[in-house]
């Protein structure tokens, strides 16, 4: 069980944690930061106000009804849909890797990719928005090809931690493929 | 290397005995199937287990001992130890279970005595690291029904090797004949598994599936009778026209697939006619919804009432237009003969078609009635017949817009040919390509003069074309948004999302793991759970094949066919033969 102080490419500040189950299985999990309510106030308010000036000048209640309606889904559709909570990899050796997403209404999103299917794990480049970041990677091959791979998982999509984190996740993974390579 | 072990739930709370399962072959892994308790003779386990070997297909073997110790029954460690030797095995596994510790204890002895420990060694040095052991907990039923996507079937020979979890799968699933021995027969073998404690079964389902056969049997009869007589009607060159034809002949097409006494052999077959029949269920349900709605407060009678003022007023807007264009339409001059001449033609047409509908009038009643029962044939049906009867309507429109267009291609053509004359080429039919040539006098002075009448005439004959092609676009429009929405109702997998909704883990997209509570000195424990399939990849991979409307050209070639005064049937529709 480990955790340090990490952030993510943005600067918010995330948590690393990581467990080992046995000698050849272990789990990460980043937790990115909450949903901040001074945000969500700040939004409730703006689209309120909005629809009260609408109000004022139209003299029509299905505009303030249709204001509370519209701010409620979207907050629905945004903890279930967009706000990851925390990510986990759970790496098993020999039997294969195990991703999820964990959103903040609960619900929760896994693959799980084979060992015969997984090639390597790397950290790869990319430019992104107006930077470059590191993100660590899944490669995947066809088990009937072994030397192309076929596509590229990223991991962290959601929290997109720094590298440090991720050279902690990394070494610890490359650890357990060694064996079984 | 690693030994996987996949352990069945229901086997978690089971009496001592001995494992019953299957080696995965190339991975070192096993499957426990089922527990058979004690008392047990060796030989009478050999028999049934080769008996059901012939049965399944699996290769099924004795993979160890497991014991679940209670009060007075101390001394099975060295019993235990002595079984390995009546059923030789590459490696024996060993199983056991303490009252009040959730962990298994596992020990593999393989076959020259070397005892190999699960224990972790607490440094982690190599040199004494054996071999590890990884438990995986599974739901036996679940696995049993559920059906991994990408679907490979297990009889075809296929070049990709199956990954680990689908043996997996597949194994559990040809097991079923295992599964059928539950506690309360009296037979010398007492086994658990899933079933153990009663068979579970439905009596209405057995009664359907005894009453399906004959039911069958007489329903394919039935559509032969009716496929004979639809084959007379395709003699007729109009069945293939009209759409209502087309949806009859590819429901009963349907139908074969589903009523075919023959049992689904694979799973998409299956799939596939659950599929249509529940499809087939849905729009008659809505069929029969919408005649509740049309017939309350005679709204037939009412619709029957306006459909031929309706008529009327498409015939006089029709007629004010072709007023408007053998004046002088948006300003534009037109060559008042050839004006007059196509206005009055198309004139006399429509006068034609108005005293027709005047004609059938006191019919039509009477005709929407009956063609309004139709739609208890399915909702398909109904938006069909509609489709057909807007295209009766708009008949003349059809009319005019072919005449137009072939007058206008003829225009083309002519000009073309004579455009060509005028600057000395012709065109080589052998060649496929232009070729110069040398005209005589005569041949040129007639051909330049065809060539400016033609060119001067040709404003008019291009507004005709023009104004007659955008209305017959319009209702092609609207009869192909009726097709789509038919073609959407036909091949939509309702039976598959509705699986997904309430039984997800039939359909699986893969599996999840969880890792379940640690306790030292026992392996690595976890839990195997479904993971389904996404509704979006449901409906993909299920969606019912249709004759779908799909537009025949590129938008670049309709423009290019509209521009040259080719008839254009933008909605073609895909047939089983090649026409």
């Amino acid at each position: 069980m480990a955790e340090e102080e990490f952030t993510d490419i943005n600067g918010n500040s995330i948590s690393l944690d990581c467990q080992t189950r046995s000698a050849f299985c272990r789990e990460f999990t980043v937790t990115s930061p909450k949903l901040s309510l001074r945000k969500v106030m700040v939004y409730t308010c703006f689209v309120w106000l909005f629809a009260y000036a609408v109000f004022f000048f139209t003299e029509n209640t299905t505009v303030l009804s249709s204001a509370i309606i519209l701010t409620l889904a979207g907050m629905m559709i945004h903890i279930h849909f967009v706000k990851v909570d925390h990510e986990t990899l759970l790496i098993i050796g020999s039997l294969g890797v195990q991703l999820s997403s964990f959103y903040a209404s609960g619900r929760e999103s896994t693959i799980f990719i084979e060992m015969n299917k997984l090639k390597d794990i790397v950290i790869n480049e990319a430019v992104y928005m107006h930077g470059i970041i590191y993100y660590l990677c899944i490669l995947i091959k066809d088990p009937a090809d072994p030397e192309t791979v076929t596509s590229v998982v990223p991991l962290f999509q959601s929290s997109k931690p720094r590298l440090n984190c991720l050279v902690q996740v990394y070494r610890s993974c490359q650890e357990i493929l060694a064996q079984f390579r | 290397m690693v030994l996987k072990i996949f352990f069945p739930q229901c086997c978690n709370t089971a009496d001592s005995g001995l494992l019953v399962g299957h080696w995965i072959p190339g991975h070192n892994s096993a499957v426990v199937l089922a527990v058979i308790h004690y008392p047990f003779i060796p030989g009478q386990v050999k028999k049934y287990l080769s008996e059901l070997q012939s049965q399944t297909q699996v290769d099924l073997t004795v993979l160890g001992s497991w014991s679940m110790p209670k009060e007075g029954q101390e001394g099975m460690d060295s019993f235990l130890k002595d079984l390995s030797t009546i059923f030789p095995q590459k490696c024996w596994l060993q199983l056991s279970r303490e009252i009040g510790k959730r962990g298994f204890i596992c020990q593999v002895v393989q076959n020259n005595g070397k005892l190999l420990q699960d224990q972790e060694q607490k440094n982690g040095d190599e040199s004494s690291e054996g071999d590890k052991i990884i438990l995986i907990h599974y739901d036996q039923r679940k696995v049993m029904l559920s059906q991994l996507h990408p679907v490979q079937d297990v009889g075809q020979k296929s070049d990709i090797e199956p990954s680990e979890l689908r043996l997996v799968f597949q194994t559990v699933a040809q097991s079923q004949p295992l599964f059928f021995l539950d506690k309360y027969d009296d037979g010398p073998l007492k086994l658990t598994h899933w079933q153990s404690e009663g068979r579970e079964a439905s009596i209405i389902a057995e009664l359907l599936k005894q009453a399906s056969v004959p039911v069958c049997i007489f329903l394919t009869w039935l559509l032969s009778l009716w496929h004979w007589f639809c084959m007379v009607l395709k003699m007729l060159f109009i069945s293939s026209k009209l759409s209502t034809c087309v949806q009859s002949g590819y429901r009963t097409v349907h139908f074969k697939t589903v009523f075919s006494p023959k049992k689904a052999a694979t799973h998409m077959e299956f799939m596939r006619k659950a599929n249509i029949f529940v499809s087939f269920l849905l729009d008659i349900a809505l069929g029969l919804l919408l005649i509740s709605w049309l017939y309350r407060e005679n709204r037939i009678s009412k619709l029957a009432d306006t459909l031929v003022p309706v008529a009327d007023r498409v015939a006089k807007e029709l007629q004010e237009l072709l007023e408007w264009l053998m004046g002088a339409p948006a300003g534009l001059k037109m060559n008042r003969a050839l004006d007059q001449v196509l206005g009055r033609f198309f004139l006399y047409h429509i006068h034609l078609w108005s005293s027709y509908i005047h004609l059938m009038s006191p019919f039509i009643e009477r005709i929407l009635w009956y063609v309004g029962l139709s739609a208890c044939l399915g909702l398909t049906f109904a938006l069909s017949v509609l489709s057909d009867i807007v295209a009766l309507l708009t008949f003349h429109i059809y009319c005019f817009y072919v005449y137009g267009a072939r007058l206008y291609c003829l225009k083309i053509y002519g000009l073309s040919s004579l455009w060509r004359l005028f600057r000395g080429k012709k065109w080589n039919v052998l060649r496929q390509r232009v070729d110069s040539c040398s005209y005589d006098l005569d041949q040129l002075f007639i051909g330049t003069l065809l060539f400016t009448i033609l060119l001067f005439l040709l404003p008019t004959t291009a507004l005709y074309y023009l104004v007659f092609t955008l209305l017959r676009l319009v209702v092609v429009l609207f009869q192909g948004v009726i097709h789509l929405s038919v073609d959407f109702i036909n091949s939509f997998a309702l039976f598959a999302i509705g699986q997904r909704i309430c039984r997800p883990y039939r359909l699986a997209e893969g599996v999840k793991f969880k890792v379940l509570c640690q306790e030292p000195g026992t392996p690595l424990h976890l839990m195997m759970e479904i993971n389904p399939l996404k509704c979006s990849s449901v409906l993909r991979c299920y969606r019912t094949p249709t004759y779908s409307c799909y537009p025949k050209d590129s938008w670049a070639a309709l423009c290019k066919k509209l521009f040259v005064g080719e008839l254009i049937y933008p909605w073609k529709q895909k047939t089983d033969k090649t026409d």
